[in-house]
């Protein structure tokens, strides 16, 4: 055994020993991952260190990053030696002087702000209908270690899978594994992950390349941010394995530049990697070298695209080619290139370690193990959830995500973002499945689900993402680029009332063609938004061309802003809040709207704390 | 706003010195210098076209390409309003409105002061919290339009 190897395994020995053991000290937990930084993260530690100097407490207070339920961010755990580890939520730095002197100091949790106690990495939350049905394989790690330390995370087992790799496993037998997981890609298209590495390896030439697609660009997703901030060494383990498994000598994380935090956190990943020799030349002392290099994304989504992704990594314009050949083939500097997504990756330790068979043990015929989801929108959970495949929507967005915000109605849900669909009630059975969901126009996508109440606009929805992925298009083709712009006039005019029923064919008809002739995936799934919305939501494109209304009161051209007299009590607050000073009244009088100098902002609609601005159909007031 | 007559260009030079003999560096230096000067200034792209031995037309094709480059100075804090779809089903455009109102400005402008650039962005990753914004590299969720008051009115103190 050589001695890089042996001094890995003694330091592993002895993390795992220190993890084991009883804490001897109490220890406070603070989510800190974008989303819990974006709730105030960072003031709450701040407030935390404060209130223990006050009162002379110790304690351990540890990073950690996100696990899942970020309706509740900001996260604080607080657990004593010999007694569960309990966590609030909703914390602000003003619950912190309380939860420190009655917990930390007294010994009494604050039951009130309590939002339960903290089991396994498994089931985090036995009970808590957020994690019942969950799976999380994925995420296990994301919330129990401290991300920037590489020995938490080899206390729990890893870079074990990478062990057994380099010493146990031919590079053959690495394929032949993650070919019997069944795993296919999580960035979208679904591409069997071991027959992917399996042409990369067959394919001729000594330079091969590993490369991770970090830029996660569809708008209202974040799985791989959060794996990145919560987990990055599982992403790289995964990485190394299979560079081992193809035969690459170096390999590049494309990360979009939004995600500082996440770039932050690999960079110290790597560099931790290094020093334990399990990045770098003669990885381990076993004679494989591999090392990777950070590359920041630079604003375009379509980059996303891995033929775009990889001429950004080589300096020039994020323009796709067409395929074949494929990246596995002829990729960077026309060398084989192995291209996958963060999710993918994050899942290959796990299947080195339990073995393709447990994996594939989990899911349906084809869609194997599971899928981490961002569920945003008007859903009363919105978080991250990690569910076996063949769960269905309608689990996900009701048992998991708790149904709908403020009790209103469920109107659709977006699955798989600017490339997905609109999906209505009646298709909420449809299993998480790769092939199922491309049968109902949608797609499984990268992990996206927005969910959208009666208040959605479906046509407005429609227009949000042709608009994007019309911004977008990086204009090489003609259809992508020409035909976007011309579907998106069609939307606006109808939005606005002006568009007739032979637009709506002729939306339709336009819309198969960039479908069809679209040089990159950007364009051959861009009118899928459109393309759901008019199977599913046809009265509503119809109610806006015929009727001239949006029923759900969302599409600014159709609607006009009221006050109701009788719920008005002239607090005067909408008034101040008009940008355009089209509210008058009285102070103590009921307000009015001038419709002629409203800009329908909804300014006032927002500010008004008794629910007296309206919305009704446009002209009727 | 008019520009300096000459820009000292050995923060050019030191970046290009690292990165000029490796393949595809190209995206990597703009950013590098762009991180040093807050913008691309001419002088300095000429700079690196002469170094690198990229033609100054290729040089602009990849600049004008990527929406995080920019060729004009920009502000102190640059306030990027997120306009995703968690966002803009939760009022993030009422969310760049309020900024924009807030600094007399709109998307891709500049304060007078130079303080604040206002952009906006298709997904921070912080949907759960929407709506969101990032100063800086800072990202802030849960917005309301008071908490944007309070946000600009902390970073123009600052
Ligand atoms: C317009 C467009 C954007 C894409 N964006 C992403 C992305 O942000 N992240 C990602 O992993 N894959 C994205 N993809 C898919 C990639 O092209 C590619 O299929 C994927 O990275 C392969 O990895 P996988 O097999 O592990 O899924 C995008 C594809 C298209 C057409
Ligand atoms: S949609 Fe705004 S942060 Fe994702």
């Amino acid at each position: 055994m050589s001695a890089q190897l042996h001094a890995f395994l003694e330091r592993r020995e002895k993390v795992k020993e220190k993890a084991n053991a009883p804490i001897t000290q109490p220890q406070v937990f603070v989510g800190m991952g974008t989303c819990g930084i974006a709730a105030g993260a960072q003031d709450v530690l701040k407030a935390l260190r404060e209130e223990m100097d006050k009162h002379n407490l110790r304690a351990t207070i540890k990073k950690v990053g996100c696990i899942g339920m970020c309706e509740q961010e900001v996260l604080v755990d607080v657990q004593f030696p010999g007694s569960p580890r309990v966590t609030y939520g909703n914390v602000t730095p003003k619950k912190v002087s309380r939860i420190v002197e009655s917990h930390l100091k007294e010994h009494v949790p604050v039951q009130e702000w309590v939002v339960g106690e903290v089991a396994t990495p498994d089931d985090p939350y036995p009970g808590n209908p957020f994690y019942t049905k969950q799976k999380r394989i994925v995420l296990r790690k994301c919330g129990f270690i401290d991300p920037e330390s590489i020995d938490e995370y080899i206390a729990m087992d890893g870079y074990s899978g990478l062990v057994s790799v380099l010493t146990r496993m031919t590079p053959e037998e690495v394929i032949e594994e993650v070919k019997k997981s069944g795993l296919r890609g999580r960035g979208g298209a679904g591409f069997n992950t071991g027959l992917k590495w399996e042409f990369a390896r067959k394919a001729p030439g000594d330079t091969k390349y590993m490369v991770c697609n970090a830029d996660e660009g569809d708008p209202g997703a974040f799985m791989d941010r959060s794996v990145l901030e919560g987990d990055p060494h599982a992403v790289i383990e995964g990485m190394i394995i299979g560079a081992y498994a193809v035969g690459a000598r170096s390999g590049y994380l494309y990360v979009r530049a939004e995600y500082p935090l996440a770039i932050k956190r690999l960079k110290k990943a790597i560099a931790d990697a290094r020093e334990m020799a399990l990045l770098g030349e003669n990885i381990l002392g076993t004679g494989f070298s591999f090392d990777l290099k950070i590359k920041e994304g630079a604003g375009a989504f379509v980059c996303g695209e891995e033929t775009a992704l990889l001429a950004s990594i080589m300096g020039q314009r994020g323009m796709p080619r067409p395929r074949p050949p494929f990246p596995a083939q002829k990729g960077l500097w026309d060398c084989p290139t192995v291209i996958n997504n963060v999710e993918t990756y994050a899942n290959i330790p796990g299947i080195l370690v339990l073995g393709g068979d447990w994996f594939a043990s989990m899911g349906t015929e084809k869609s194997k193990g599971t899928k981490v989801f961002a569920l945003t929108g008007k859903v009363a959970n919105t978080g991250l959830a990690e569910v076996p495949m063949g769960i269905t929507l309608r689990e996900i967005i009701f048992d998991v995500g708790g149904g709908i915000q403020g009790g209103r109605q469920f109107k659709a849900v977006q699955i798989g973002g600017p490339s997905g669909g609109c999906l209505p009630e009646s298709l909420l059975d449809t299993p998480i499945d790769y092939d199922q969901l491309n049968r109902t126009g949608a797609i499984m996508g990268s992990g996206g689900l927005v969910v959208l109440d009666d208040r959605t606009c479906m046509v407005d929805v429609a227009k949000f993402f042709l608009k994007f992925t019309q911004s977008e298009s990086c204009g090489k083709c003609t259809p992508c680029r020409e035909g976007t712009l011309r579907m998106l006039e069609m939307l606006e005019n109808i939005s606005q009332g002006k568009g007739t029923e032979d637009d709506l064919l002729k939306l339709e008809r336009l819309a198969e063609t960039v479908k069809d002739a679209s040089l990159c995936g950007l364009g051959q799934t861009a009118p899928n938004p459109v393309l759901t919305t008019i199977r599913y939501f046809r009265h509503e494109y119809l109610a806006h061309i015929k009727d001239k209304t949006c029923p759900a009161g969302a599409c600014k051209h159709l609607i006009t802003f009221y006050i109701d007299a009788e719920a008005c009590t002239g607090c005067t607050v909408c008034a101040k809040s008009c940008p355009v000073a089209a509210i008058t009244g009285e102070r103590k009088k009921p307000h009015v709207i001038d419709p002629a100098l409203c800009i329908k902002c909804g300014a006032c609609e927002e500010s008004c704390k008794f629910g007296a601005v309206l919305r009704g159909k446009e002209g009727a007031v | 706003m008019s520009q300096p007559q000459t820009i000292n260009l050995d923060a050019v030079r030191e970046i290009l010195s690292r990165h000029k003999d490796t393949k595809g560096a190209l995206i990597t230096v703009l950013q590098e210098i762009q991180e040093a000067y807050g913008y691309l200034p001419r002088p300095a792209l000429s700079e690196v076209s002469a170094a690198m031995g990229v033609p100054l037309s290729k040089i602009f094709g990849v600049v004008t390409f990527y929406a995080q480059f920019h060729l004009k100075p920009r502000g102190k804090h640059v306030i990027r309003v997120c306009l995703g779809t968690a966002c803009h089903v939760r009022g993030g455009e009422r969310m760049l409105e309020k900024v924009g109102e807030i600094l007399g400005i709109g998307p891709g402008e500049t304060t007078d002061d130079q303080k604040f650039t206002l952009e906006r962005v298709a997904c921070l990753g912080a949907c759960g919290l929407a709506p969101a914004l990032m100063i800086g590299d800072q990202t802030y969720g849960r917005l309301t339009g008071k908490r944007v008051e309070e946000l600009i009115k902390q970073y123009r103190e600052n």
